[in-house]
């Protein structure tokens, strides 16, 4: 029994501290959020090509460097803590896996080298405009036609939808849309037909966009896998971006614990730093504690995403659960500790008060995850 | 270039993450389920499910021969070196053993006090003639130990201890007052905080005394409390009396002493504590499924909540321990307190709640609760014992994370 990071595990997250810490710094950030694109494709060049972030996940016959999901888990927590901008999450945590999952050989040949080597940026576009996340297809229909197939509808909150070079697509069967599961479509971005709206989201440092496809024509081999398995796919998918998604909560709620307990140490009041009090040093225990707990919880996740089929869906969201609640408290915790100056533009705590948020929301909030763990006790 | 930083294959890693047990590990696991099962299920059957907080007085006999009984077939003080009677368990090897004496619902322990709290302090602080004289008898059971630190007026506060001792003749002569001294009236010694110079800075005029309990100038009164049992004892010293060399470490050292006791209470035995927490869980489980409370959405939310935060319970032991294999308790072991004290008595209102009209309805008369009633009522001690949640928040703001001190009166 090991329940920590390797000396090499250790090492590859310093190297990606590294790198964040110059150049995604809240400045970078701040510069990046505020383009229609929403990152530095410097940057993400930088992510892939020198530090081969892209491909760590990626099995060395599909061109990644066949490491693990425990090695995922420890960039993502690094990207969190740099509030990193860009299209890894969307790219390596969500739509790699799907490819990996469900895809076939063929396509996973096709698909997956560019976005290990960083030239390709894809993302996976599920649900649809009511926010349902446990109907993922829905508002979306495809049908066979002439050798390939058709789809039309619209799938909303798709992260990076608006950028990404690649968007697999859920659909449903349009003879059964109600009871037929989802299949996955491979849409390249520039497909006729395929409209892309970039929506203004609270949370600046993560894009989403609504897609619609009207009477979309698509080849045979468009199709991810085969149609039955696109339920499974999907679920275990978004299982991975779950847990990846932990780590990266992990990653922020650290940064607000940090952030709140420089500025209790050095704020004086009543002639005294403010972390002299009670009042705001058991605030940063109770911090302290969740963060802790949720990092045990996510680097289970991770493990479990690694080596066990069976127990991810509980892991994930277990996981989900637990980092959602905590990254939202320390986040907002760490606008109380800073006061006034918390509140306004130029302070950094807002950027990540808006990140735990969305983090929160995104693919199912606290509830609706512990919803699933009590479906899985037998309740 | 990116080859270089994200080695390519998985073999050269030696010590991969893995939250799996070695073989070795699981068959010591297996080892010890065997026999716990073997002992629970003939001669000592009537014990399963005994004992231990809130019910500390039940069968007191039995269980004591349960506990003599251990320590002849070795399964006392495993982690204690063989020398002095233990195995000599690794940290993980003890997390498994109390995992599954917990699982199997062995007994609630009598020696835990000396086995958890004295032993490991004897062994880092003690006198080589000290631990020969000491250890052997808590391992076989033959001395039961009680813990003299809170005073009326030394609660959160425990530098404040204001009992007593004065060095007379080669005895140290001690009068005052210690409370919530757990099995105080079955304990043969007591490992008692005493102020030996009341001039000095009062952190540094206390020592850490072996005082029998079983003499002239001790008497023990049992508190009542709200869950009607009464674990707790105030203890009266009125002339009582040790010799000169049971002081453990150095004379007005002992704050010393009883700050690594108090480090010791966060040790194994509670990372292996939620086995126990599981036979509970499992129990308001069953009751929501049976009573219809797990249809309820809020409830269901609750108990999955609990669920969640039982598992991170073990996962957080997990990590410590593994961060703790060489040697120290990092800070991230600090959490361990206030976590499983906070999520116990949250499920101690959990579970009245999913019981509904049926949680005010005991099971005897005069005051005989259900299991379920009495560790709701228990549980609201479990935030205030072995340092309340208060005292845990300063300790992890000021010692984990670095935080000033709080402003504190008085000398020292």
């Amino acid at each position: 029994m090991y329940f920590a990071f390797t000396e090499e595990q250790e090492e590859l997250r310093r190297n990606a501290r590294r790198l964040l810490e110059t150049a995604s710094t809240t400045r970078d950030v701040r510069a990046a959020m505020a383009t229609v694109r929403g990152y530095d494709e410097k940057l993400w060049r930088r992510l892939g090509e020198e530090l081969g972030l892209t491909s760590l996940a990626i099995p060395e016959a599909y061109g990644g460097a066949g490491l693990g999901f425990v090695e995922l888990a420890a960039v993502m927590e690094e990207m969190g803590r740099a509030l990193l901008c860009g299209p890894f999450f969307a790219t390596v945590c969500l739509a790699a896996s799907a490819v990996l999952t469900g895809g076939t050989e063929e396509q996973k040949r096709e698909l997956l080298p560019g976005i290990a080597a960083g030239r390709t940026t894809a993302t996976v576009a599920f649900a649809p405009p009511s926010g349902r996340w446990d109907a993922p297809g829905s508002g979306m229909t495809y049908a066979a036609r002439d050798g390939g197939y058709e789809l039309s509808g619209t799938s909303a909150f798709v992260i990076d939808g608006h950028s990404a070079d690649l968007v697999l697509v859920a659909a449903r069967p349009a003879s059964s849309p109600s009871d037929g599961g989802p299949a996955i479509f491979v849409v390249p971005g520039a497909t006729p037909g395929l409209e892309r709206r970039a929506r203004t989201t609270m949370d600046l440092t993560r894009k989403q966009a609504e897609l619609t496809l009207r009477q979309v024509r698509l080849p045979a081999s468009a199709l991810l896998g085969a149609a039955e398995s696109g339920e499974r796919t999907l679920a275990r998918a978004l299982d991975l971006a779950k847990v990846a998604l932990a780590a990266e909560q992990v990653g922020g709620a650290q940064r607000c614990l940090d952030m709140s307990l420089d500025y209790a140490k050095t704020r004086l009041q009543f002639g005294r730093p403010i972390g002299s009090f009670q009042a705001i040093k058991h605030k940063l225990a109770d911090m302290f504690v969740e963060l802790e707990s949720a990092r045990s919880a996510s680097y289970y996740a991770a493990w479990v995403a690694a080596h066990s089929h069976e127990e991810l869906p509980s892991a994930a969201a277990l996981a989900k659960a637990y980092c959602s609640d905590a990254y939202f408290h320390l986040a907002a915790e760490c606008i109380q500790i800073h006061g006034g100056v918390g509140f306004t533009w130029e302070h950094d705590a807002h950027l990540f008060f808006k990140r735990a948020k969305s983090s929160e929301t995104l693919f199912g909030d606290a509830a609706f995850h512990r919803a699933v763990v009590a479906r899985q006790m037998g309740l | 270039m990116r080859r270089s930083t994200a080695p390519s294959s998985r073999a050269k890693w030696a010590f991969d993450m893995d939250l799996r047990f070695s073989q070795e590990e699981e068959s010591f696991r297996q080892e010890v389920r065997a026999f716990l099962a073997d002992r629970l299920r003939s001669e000592y059957a009537e014990l399963v499910g005994r004992g231990g907080p809130g019910d500390e007085h039940e069968l007191f006999e039995e269980r004591v021969a349960w506990e003599r009984m251990l320590g002849r077939d070795g399964w006392a003080c495993i982690g204690w070196p063989k020398d002095y009677g233990g195995r000599g368990a690794s940290l993980t090897e003890q997390v498994i053993f109390y995992e599954e004496y917990a699982r199997a619902r062995a007994p609630g322990r009598l020696g835990h006090i000396g086995e958890g709290l004295l032993g490991p302090t004897l062994i880092a602080f003690g006198t080589e003639a000290q631990k020969r004289r000491y250890l052997p008898p808590i391992v076989r059971c033959e001395e039961l130990w009680c813990q003299g630190y809170s005073e009326p007026n030394a609660g959160s506060d425990l530098a404040n201890v204001q009992t007593r001792a004065d060095l007379v003749s080669g005895q140290w002569i001690i009068t005052g007052q210690k409370i919530w001294t757990s099995l105080a009236a079955r304990a043969d010694w007591c490992f008692a905080l005493c102020r030996t110079d009341p001039a000095a800075p009062k952190h540094k005029g206390l020592s850490y005394l072996l005082v029998p309990m079983r003499q002239k100038g001790i008497e023990v009164r049992p508190i009542s409390q709200m869950n009607g049992g009464s674990e707790f004892s105030e203890v009266f010293f009125d002339g009582a009396r040790t010799p000169a060399e049971n002081v453990v470490g150095e004379v007005n050292g002992g704050w010393r002493v009883a700050m690594g006791t108090l480090a010791f209470e966060r040790g194994a035995s509670t990372l292996g504590q939620q086995f126990a927490f599981e036979n509970e869980f499992d129990q308001i489980i069953a009751v929501a499924k049976a009573n219809g409370a797990a249809q309820d959405p809020i409830l269901r939310d609750r108990l999955a909540r609990a669920r969640i935060g039982l598992t991170v319970m073990r996962l957080n032991a997990l990590r410590t321990l593994s961060l703790m294999q060489d040697g120290e308790l990092r800070r991230e072991a600090m959490i361990a307190k206030i976590y499983w004290a906070t999520w116990h008595r949250d499920l101690g209102k959990l579970a009245m709640d999913v019981l509904g009209a049926a949680s005010e309805i005991g099971e005897s008369e005069p005051y005989g609760l259900t299991s379920l009633q009495r560790m709701f009522l228990f549980s609201r001690a479990d935030t205030i014992y072995a340092g309340s949640n208060q005292i845990q928040r300063n300790i992890i703001a000021e010692r984990a994370l670095g935080l000033p001190p709080e402003p504190r009166s008085g000398k020292g």
